[in-house]
């Protein structure tokens, strides 16, 4: 006998599940994760360095928690920063997801830490469509990868809380066109905060820890549009995709909290 | 590529679903991909077919339907759909108090499977 059942369960459902309460247990201790999103070589390394070594030498208690398929290089940079350090190596895999996240924190993550760094696989693609329990979603771009970089991965872009522009030294050098990024950036995620870094030239020092931990203290944090929804497409539930309420829509595009509930 | 671990999640949810209710073979699994679910229609079926090897859905056809992003402006009351690369700010008033309609949906819709023959009735049923 042939049966067709009307499942209409969200694919990521398992992920987004582990995500909520692996946000709400580190929340409950007092830390937050910072997801760091960009392309290989875009400078996320260097930058994160810089602001755990400022953190430590502010007394802020920060970790710092890196991904890559191969190689402990990422994690022997930052540790030159002396905040706990753990390198994860994903075995081929392009993305860490909530789970695998949790698993390696068991244990290792310091009880007192206020900001967790995740630097995630360097990925524009994959690691966009996990969300790690993430506080803050910062997607990085250097002044080398083009102007169009948010036209091209815009589900990454569209999904930022925060982008951040690297290597602007050389910015003359290479044409960068700053307008022209921002007016990207914009496109796929209207009104979310765009800045600029340098950590050879010192540009926008602190500018991650400072917003890292605004967000952590319960400050107002950008809501992509992407994920105003009147309801989620993540969503562990079986209501009808036509069946949407206008109670629960979010009507104010400046609305503070977790954008990604 | 994180459409094996996509194809995955798929196979995984609907074992779980049509296991306890006693399927024995799954012959489709219908999915919505939005257009801004940041996944490959293309590679997802590929990795289906290997992900469903050994399970109760070896086999089964993945019918994927796309699902058109659309946007709207709250104070406009307009909706458009946003196109690729997308334009998530009202094209009417260039504001960004929008919100998405659809685009990025991730979802298994329906799931078509075969059950054992009902038993006729036997001593069991009293």
């Amino acid at each position: 006998m042939c049966r067709v059942i009307d499942l209409q369960q969200a694919v990521l459902a398992k992920n987004d599940a582990c995500a909520h309460t692996l946000r709400e247990d580190l929340a409950a201790r007092g830390t937050a994760v910072v997801n760091l999103l960009s392309s290989p070589g875009s400078g996320k390394t260097a930058l994160l360095e810089r602001e755990l070594t400022l953190a430590r030498s502010r007394g802020v208690p920060v970790a710092a928690l890196t991904a890559d398929l191969a190689t402990e290089n990422d994690a022997v940079r930052l540790a030159r920063s002396g905040v706990p350090v753990k390198q994860v190596l994903t075995d081929g895999l392009c993305h860490l997801e909530a789970e695998m996240l949790g698993g390696h924190l068991d244990g290792w993550l310091p009880s007192d830490t206020r900001l967790l760094f995740v630097e995630n696989v360097g990925n524009l693609v994959c690691p966009a469509s996990y969300d790690l329990g993430e506080t803050l979603r910062i997607v990085l771009a250097s002044v080398t990868e083009g102007e169009d970089k948010p036209l091209k991965y815009p589900t990454a872009f569209g999904l930022a809380h925060l982008v951040v522009v690297t290597k602007t030294d050389i910015a003359r050098a290479v044409g960068f066109d700053e307008a022209a990024f921002r007016a990207n950036v914009e496109r796929v995620n209207p009104g979310v905060e765009v800045v600029l870094t340098s950590v050879r030239g010192g540009e926008g020092d602190g500018v991650l820890l400072d917003r890292a931990l605004a967000a952590r203290d319960g400050g107002p944090v950008h809501i992509p549009v992407m994920t105003r929804q009147s309801h989620h497409v993540h969503d562990v539930g079986h209501r009808h995709p036509h069946d949407r309420g206008t109670a629960d829509r979010v009507a104010d595009s400046g609305a503070v909290g977790s954008s990604r509930s | 590529m994180h459409e094996m671990s996509i194809a995955l999640a798929v196979v995984d949810q609907v074992e779980s679903a049509a296991r306890p209710d006693g399927a024995t073979g799954v012959s489709s699994v219908r999915l919505e991909i939005g257009e801004l679910a940041g996944v490959v229609p293309d590679a997802l079926a590929f990795s289906f077919q290997l992900a469903c090897e050994g399970t109760v859905l070896a086999g089964a056809e993945l019918i994927t339907e796309a699902v058109v992003a659309r946007a709207r402006c709250i104070p406009c009351a307009e909706s458009w759909p946003v196109g690729m690369p997308p334009r998530l700010s009202c094209p009417g008033c260039g504001g960004a108090s929008v919100e998405l309609l659809s685009g990025r949906e991730l979802r298994i819709a329906g799931v078509s499977w075969h059950d054992a023959q009902v038993p006729t009735p036997t001593h069991e049923e009293r």
